[in-house]
């Protein structure tokens, strides 16, 4: 009973987050006119709208958290810029600093922001830990993770025999799914248990933040190179940490393979070793960025066109668009920790052939 | 180009939330999930065994409860059947007893039947013996009165015994 409005409450908010993303589309795209109107003063500067600069702004991470523009009203949130340099040591300041009243980009103490970078005006090198918008969303997330899954965690302590209840009985299957059909199927029934928090907080991170970016104004964190590098690097270790002699000998000595066919079989393990988590690393990133470059790009189509009336084919298909990707927000966590642990399985594995 | 260059700044970050993420929730909230996950399954296992074992350990004593039935039935057969076999031995033998016991009485009284009869024929003989030799003496002395009647009645005998 329970389990049946959850999902229809599920499937609801489903459409009106996709409603949602498709009416802030077009504020977002509002500015335009505006701009235009802008640039009447400025005739020389006059430039059209370019769906692949704004989707690329869209996607690419800032230093503060912009969320629309209406005419002369910029909605945005000034982040915390945090920035070393040799010569000024670590500064703190808010990202506003880099604009002045007419939303123009101007220096700072040195410093300038330039296509999302930050540089120093006489060249040395700056070491930018600023807190950007996918860096507060990251946090956002973190946060988020922690109040949802600790609290869980205490009910599971308290009364460890019950059946769960409210948010409990929402993530219980999703975390019984993880430990089954990824850990224990992969990993094996032995070993399994060891890794359940790293895959676990691998599977939830992932899903928690491919959702929150798509929420609309919400961060490109999980389709961010870096992030997804990172993520990929951590399971370059657990995999190969972990590496029992079996693995190794897989990779060095291909047991039951003609000796001098080592020659070739040697290096393509070796390949194969870094390549497993590089493609964890683009696979994670592709998926999340091409997502919302589609949605971004069909929103486009009405101001490429200049004709409202394509809203009325752009809107249930991006509304489509968004229901897959919330299914593949799901799918690629679920792909990326499956990966991760038919990894650690291969490298854990002893028996021999 | 720019989309394909991770930040150091995102780099830093994300190393530190993730490693501060995974070491909070490790230690608060997948531990005790998975821990009181795998209690419950235990505990639902157990019951569902213990269950189960009483459930055959019910059936086990259900079975040897019939088999004690059917047993004691057979014993109570067979004791029926022995206790009516004992009667009718007794019954057969007492008969065999009064059968024999009839015989004999009826063998004595013959035998004492056949004694008196034995003796009352004797007795009747001898009767009848002093009878005749009383009637034959009366009548001998009747007829042998005259001596032409006793020298008859001599050559009468006389005439007999040659003949036999």
């Amino acid at each position: 009973m329970s389990g049946k409005s959850i999902f229809k409450k599920v499937y609801f908010s489903n459409i009106i987050l996709g409603l949602f993303i498709s009416l802030f589309s077009f504020s977002a795209w509002a500015n335009e006119p505006a701009a235009a109107e802008a640039t009447e003063h400025a005739p020389q500067q006059e430039e059209k709208f370019d769906a692949g600069k704004m989707i690329l702004h869209h996607i690419a991470d800032e230093h503060e958290w912009h969320f629309f523009t209406i005419g002369h009203f910029h909605a945005t949130i000034p982040l915390p810029c945090i920035v070393y340099t040799e010569s000024a040591g670590l500064q703190v300041f808010s990202s506003s600093n880099f604009k002045n009243e007419h939303h123009e980009e101007v220096p700072y103490q040195g410093l300038k922001l330039e296509h999302g970078k930050i540089h120093a005006e006489n060249g040395e090198t700056v070491y930018d830990i600023s807190i950007t918008k996918n860096v507060a969303s990251l946090l956002l997330s973190a946060v988020l993770l922690l109040s949802i899954f600790i609290g869980i965690g205490k009910t599971y302590k308290e009364n460890p025999h019950r059946a769960p209840k409210g948010i409990q009985s929402l993530f219980e299957p999703i975390i019984i799914f993880v430990r089954d059909e990824i850990a224990k199927n992969n990993i094996g029934e032995k070993h399994y248990r060891r890794f359940m928090p790293y895959l676990l907080t691998v599977f939830f991170f992932i899903w928690f933040n491919n959702m929150l970016g798509l929420i609309p104004g919400g961060a490109n964190v999980t389709g961010n190179i870096a992030v997804t590098a990172v993520m990929a690097i951590i399971a370059f270790f657990v995999t190969n940490l972990n590496g029992k002699a079996t693995y190794w000998t897989h990779v060095f000595a291909m047991p039951g393979v003609p000796k001098w066919m080592l020659i070739i079989m040697t290096p393509v393990e070796i390949v194969g070793v870094f390549m497993k988590p590089f493609s964890l690393m683009v696979r994670l990133f592709a998926n999340m960025t091409a997502g919302h470059i589609i949605l971004l790009s069909l929103v486009s189509l009405i101001f490429i066109f200049e004709n409202a009336a394509l809203g009325i084919a752009v809107v249930p298909f991006s509304l489509f668009m968004n229901v897959i990707e919330l299914i593949v927000a799901f799918i690629q966590a679920f792909i990326f920790t499956m990966l991760v642990s038919t990894y650690i399985g291969a490298a854990i594995e002893e028996h021999h052939h | 180009m720019e989309l394909i260059t991770p930040d150091f700044g995102l780099i830093f970050w994300q190393i530190l939330v993730f490693g501060i993420l995974f070491f909070l929730l490790a230690k608060f909230a997948w531990k005790p999930i998975i821990q009181s996950l795998h209690e419950r399954e235990e505990s639902i296992d157990q019951a569902i065994k213990l269950s189960e074992e009483t459930k055959k350990e019910m059936a086990e004593l259900k079975a040897g409860n019939e088999q004690l039935l059917v047993s004691a039935r057979a014993e109570r057969d067979a004791l029926i059947k022995q206790a009516k076999e004992a009667a009718d031995a007794m019954i057969s033998q007492a008969k065999l007893d009064a059968q024999t016991a009839a015989n004999q009485e009826i063998e004595k009284a013959r035998v004492a039947f056949e004694q008196e009869k034995v003796a009352a024929v004797a007795s009747i003989r001898k009767e009848a013996a002093s009878l005749s030799l009383d009637l034959a003496e009366k009548v001998l002395k009747s007829q042998l009165k005259d001596k032409a009647a006793q020298e008859k009645l001599v050559s009468e005998w006389i005439a007999d015994v040659t003949l036999k």
